[in-house]
């Protein structure tokens, strides 16, 4: 029993070491080239395996991917015309963010919109209820007010 | 009373955003449309799998309506798909296929096995048009108009009631 457990806990000690078997080694002339390399391939999503980006995927197609964003960062391509290679092929799918453009707009601007529109509502009904507050009685509401803690005293 | 419903408000938001969210668990993810939809054959120049000295480029694909099917050896579904690919064939439809990521004599193999729809296949070792087509995993289908413009795109296994419902249909469509 003490040794199942044992050879348990060292399979999960190893587990993290197997779930890096995906990433390449890969040679980079500078440190920006690098990082740019790391965010493109962090950011850009398998299109085989739905929710992972390519840089964690065993996929085939998310290796040629990385291949391609590499192959392409050593041509001096900027990030956008890395992206649009990708979108040109494989569809906006890939993008981990959607860009801002006329059809996405629903999407960026809707999170905004109900921000700014609960922050309406919570102005006009704390206005609403400073106006309720801040007015005076009218003779007869005296009258009746005074009548009912009359009535609350005698009884 | 006006202001009771008011309040109801975020209860009907969340219910509106709930039900495109349950809408949204339903879509198959791999029942999107091609990027390449309504877009020009990717251009390539490669061998074909039956002549290794002829270079065949994407003007194979112009005059004529054709399905061009990407399968591969390793490919188990495109073995099941064959027989669907054969009755397409003997409809009349012309196939031309793209072996990708294959060899050789693997990909000849193949099509003596399991039967040859194609009129001419395409060899790609390197995946590089699969790649410009945007495969993701074999097999996968694009009917081509006469222009060489890409007009359908299937994705995955042809049953062989998708070519009834959805393959000739389509091909009609196009001649």
């Amino acid at each position: 029993m003490a040794l199942i457990t044992r050879l348990l806990l060292c399979a999960l000690l190893l587990w993290p070491a197997l779930g890096q078997a995906a990433v390449e080694v890969r040679e980079f002339d500078d440190p920006v080239t690098e990082q740019r390399y790391r965010d493109l391939t962090a950011t850009l999503r398998c299109p085989k395996c739905e929710n992972q980006a390519i840089d964690d995927s065993d996929s085939p197609i998310a290796g040629d991917m990385r291949e391609r964003v590499y192959l392409q960062l050593q041509d001096g391509r900027s990030d956008k015309e890395i992206l649009d290679f990708m979108v040109n092929r494989f569809g906006d799918y890939v993008l981990y963010n959607p860009r801002l453009e006329g059809r996405t707009l629903l999407l960026w601007g809707l999170p905004a919109g109900l921000v700014l529109l609960g922050a309406l509502v919570v102005v006009l009904m704390v206005r609403a209820r400073r106006r309720t507050s801040a007015r005076d009685l009218s003779a007869e509401e005296r009258a009746r007010l005074d009548a009912l803690i009359k009535r609350e005293r005698t009884e | 009373m006006k202001r009771r419903l008011l309040l109801l408000l975020p209860l009907a938001g969340f219910l509106v955003l709930g039900a495109f969210l349950y809408m949204g668990l339903s879509i198959n993810p791999f029942e999107r449309d091609s990027a390449l939809m309504a877009r020009e054959f990717p251009a390539f120049e490669l061998t074909t799998l039956e002549d290794p000295e002829r270079v065949v480029d994407a003007s194979l694909l112009e005059g004529e309506v054709t399905l061009v099917n990407v399968w591969g050896e390793w490919c188990p579904t495109c073995k099941q798909e064959m027989p669907q690919l054969l009755d397409l064939a003997e409809r009349g439809v012309r196939l031309v296929g793209v072996d990708y990521k294959d060899t050789r004599e693997k990909g000849r193999e193949f099509l003596t096995e399991f039967g040859n729809p194609f009129e001419v296949n395409i060899f790609d070792p390197e995946g590089s048009l699969g790649f410009d087509l945007g495969v993701y995993g074999a097999p996968e289908t694009f009917l081509v108009d006469r222009e060489g413009i890409i007009r359908y795109h299937h994705t995955g296994y042809i049953r062989p009631e998708d070519v009834r419902e959805t393959i000739l249909p389509e091909v009609e469509r196009w001649r």
